[in-house]
């Protein structure tokens, strides 16, 4: 007998067991031995070769909350109800399930009769299987005249005493575009709820670069993708775009006449703003995480260096003055006390961390082509883009790595193939956004942080070096 | 009994078989006995740079191969798996890359064309600096992730160092560029160390440094748009541009 059954064969067995269950079976002691090895090694053994790598990562098995998220209902009779509903329904889903700590009830397990105010919640009717829900959310959206009114709720279907953990009420224009803000100002609520006090991420922000005007400018999307619009207009090249923390300003690199430089674009006065050049190539800047300083890389002096100015561009420092260049710096986002940065010091670019006055230099990748790093919000990790087998011949693959700063002990995040590159947090810690080129152009993805749910956020032209808002 | 033993059995092995189904989710046929893996096959590519040049001018033979053993270049003999020579063809030839290793056999080729010698006088006063600058000044080609200044590209920088010396007026920029490998922080600094090393080099030889400007354009923009080694190499260059 052997142990290793084919999917096709399965209908022979079911066939045989059934024939089995109708005659009458008798146990004796050995068998019992017997049939207990056999099923063990029936049952073990196929499995072993199924995986050909392990999840690891944060937060894994911590069991998600189940909830369950029906569809609005309209509050009145308004025939613009129907558009704005649809947009918020979606969104405060796509939302809820990108969260990635809940276990949302799948909407056919939801009963016919879904609430749309308190007084028609049926408690065991969502307590039971098949929504078998711990929380519930539900509401309506109204549309009066020009504005929109949404109610919702989040109740505790198990607390039949005291169910409301959350009722909201918004007001806004009545436009699709607001439906979906409320909806992510709602999803964040109940994110921040239920989610360990962590500030939901639905109302942040991606920047990035995107030459579907024909030239690479710098574009901002919605976390989820929509609203995807650009924010320059340079026709020039312009590179690297790092949010300020406040979120009012924008500073990235650009192709002047004749060297690149430090733009600056005020998203308050919707226009540049003026920024010193340095001359020679400057590169990636970085926004300290007070905001109060910037770091970058500028040749200034011949070869690429990691420089400081403060968020006006003054009080120039150079932080490093290693031999070969060094670029993309990022902070420690907790501390704001440290950098870590690309080197190509000793060949191929590694990742090197150091103290924010240039001191205490430690290098944290030992092989391989390691460029892009990007600091977690809660200081232990740094990500990157790592090739780790490089070289002529060498079958590498450019993939997405966490690393433990402390320890240097590190994850493979990415496994799909393609050059995978610019990793960025989201404001939460629990998301990564990144390049890729696995759908066969350089495109936006993110991803939880343990590599899960992976979803495309841009499609059209080539989209790349997303930096994610810090609020 | 030994009727109901034998139902028993199957019972045991049926139960088992869906034990086995329902326990693992993502169901995989048996791997194939393991054949050993074929020897990998060779990989080899020629390119020849200038590959249009005047009776009695060099040029020079770049070649890269992988997983061959032996590998030579008709006219040339036996070489190195990778390198570059420089070779004075006096005809126009198609020069011969054969690449032998355990997994077979690997062929390139890279076409020189030589044309007549120039015409005494093409200095005349015809001749702008502009079109002097284009036709003598030559680009200076890198390794993969370097920037310093590889052995068969010195003599073409020694020419262009010697050209910038005899017409002291020409400024230039040295423009650094990439291949499309790695990252764009990256390249765009690598670009820079490229240029850097080609103006370092001039001023070395004698040149202002103030009539040399440097840019990097990283892998932004590309000489060449393949993915193969004949082009990368082509993008990994410092070129000359004649500043008006």
């Amino acid at each position: 007998m052997k142990a290793v059954i084919h999917p096709n064969t399965k209908r022979l067995f079911m066939a045989q067991v059934t024939n089995q269950m109708r005659g009458n079976t008798h146990f004796s002691g050995s068998d019992r031995v017997i049939a207990s090895l056999l099923v063990l090694f029936l049952f073990v053994l196929p499995c072993f070769a199924q995986q050909d790598w392990i999840r690891t990562g944060t937060g894994l098995g911590v069991e998600k909350i189940r909830l369950a998220v029906p569809d609005f209902k309209s509050s009145n009779q308004d025939p613009k109800n129907a558009d704005l509903l649809k947009a918020f329904n979606d969104t405060l889903w796509n939302d809820l399930d990108n969260a990635g700590i809940f276990d949302l009830v799948s909407k056919s397990f939801n009963p016919l009769e879904v609430p749309g105010q308190p007084t028609e919640v049926k408690f065991e009717v969502w307590s039971a299987p098949p929504p078998n829900a711990s929380m519930l959310a539900f509401g309506n959206l109204g549309v009066s005249g020009n504005t929109v009114m949404v109610q919702g709720w989040l109740y505790d279907v198990k607390n039949v005493t005291s169910p409301q953990v959350l009722g909201k009420q918004y007001t806004d224009a009545a436009t699709t575009d607001a439906a979906r803000l409320i909806a992510h100002k709602f999803a964040d609520e109940i994110i921040f709820r239920l989610g360990g006090g962590v500030q939901g991420i639905a109302e942040s922000s991606i920047y990035f670069v995107s030459d579907r005007s024909g030239h690479k400018e710098i574009w901002a999307m919605d976390y989820d993708g929509s609203n995807q619009h650009a924010i320059t207009h340079l026709g020039s090249i312009s590179l690297s775009p790092r949010i300020s923390p406040d979120g009012s300003r924008l500073a990235f690199s650009s192709l002047t006449r004749t060297s690149w430089e430090i733009m600056m674009y005020s998203l308050e006065l919707g226009r540049m703003i003026t920024f010193p050049h340095f001359g020679g190539t400057n590169l990636s800047p970085a926004w300290a995480p007070d905001g109060t300083r910037l770091a970058f890389s500028s040749s200034r002096t011949g070869t690429s260096e990691i420089y400081m100015v403060d968020a006006s561009g003054g009080s120039l420092k150079r932080l490093t003055t290693a031999k070969g260049p060094d670029v993309s710096p990022t902070w420690n986002r907790k501390t704001g006390a440290q950098l870590a940065f690309v080197s190509g010091r000793t060949g191929l670019p590694q990742i090197y961390t150091m103290e924010a006055d240039g001191t205490n230099v430690q290098r944290m990748t030992d092989q391989g082509y390691a460029v892009s790093p990007s600091w977690a919000p809660n200081g232990q990790f740094l990500t990157f883009s790592w090739m780790r087998k490089y070289g002529p011949g060498a079958p590498g693959s450019n993939d997405i790595y966490l690393m433990d700063i402390a320890s240097k002990q590190w994850v493979q995040l990415t496994h799909d193939g393609g050059r995978n590159d610019y990793p960025s947090w989201s404001p939460d810690g629990r998301h990564i956004v990144f390049q890729s080129s696995r759908s066969g152009s350089e495109q936006i993805w993110t991803m939880l942080a343990d590599g899960t749910k992976v979803q495309q956020l841009t499609f059209t032209g080539h989209n790349t070096q997303p930096n994610w808002s810090w609020k | 009994m030994k009727l109901q033993k034998m139902k028993w059995i199957t019972l045991v092995f049926a139960l088992g078989a869906i034990l086995m189904l329902g326990a693992c989710k993502k169901k995989v046929a048996p791997p194939p006995p393991p054949a050993p893996p074929p020897p990998p096959a060779p990989t080899a590519s020629l390119s020849a740079n200038p590959n249009s040049v005047q009776k009695g001018q060099p040029t020079t033979l770049s070649w890269q191969t992988t997983n061959a053993t032996d590998v030579s270049i008709d006219g040339i003999g036996a070489v190195q798996p990778s390198g570059s020579q420089q070779v004075t063809p006096a005809d126009s030839t198609t020069y011969h890359l054969t690449a032998k290793g355990a997994g077979g056999t690997q062929e390139a080729t890279a076409r020189v064309t030589v044309g007549p010698p120039p015409p005494a006088q093409t200095t005349g006063p015809s001749a702008t600096e502009e079109e002097l600058f284009s036709q003598s000044v030559k680009d200076i080609y890198f390794d993969y992730d370097k920037a310093d200044i590889r052995a068969d590209q010195q003599s073409a920088l020694q020419g262009d160092a010697q050209f910038l010396g005899q017409h002291s007026s020409i400024r230039i920029t040295v423009e650094g560029h990439c291949d499309e490998r790695g990252s764009t922080e990256y390249n765009l600094a690598l670009g820079t160390s490229r240029a850097e090393a080609v103006k370092s080099a001039l001023t070395q030889a004698g040149i202002a440094a103030d009539r040399v400007k440097t840019i990097s354009y990283g892998k932004e923009k590309p000489f060449c748009n393949e993915h193969t080694e004949e082009c990368w190499q082509q993008n990994r260059r410092a070129h000359f541009v004649y500043q008006k």
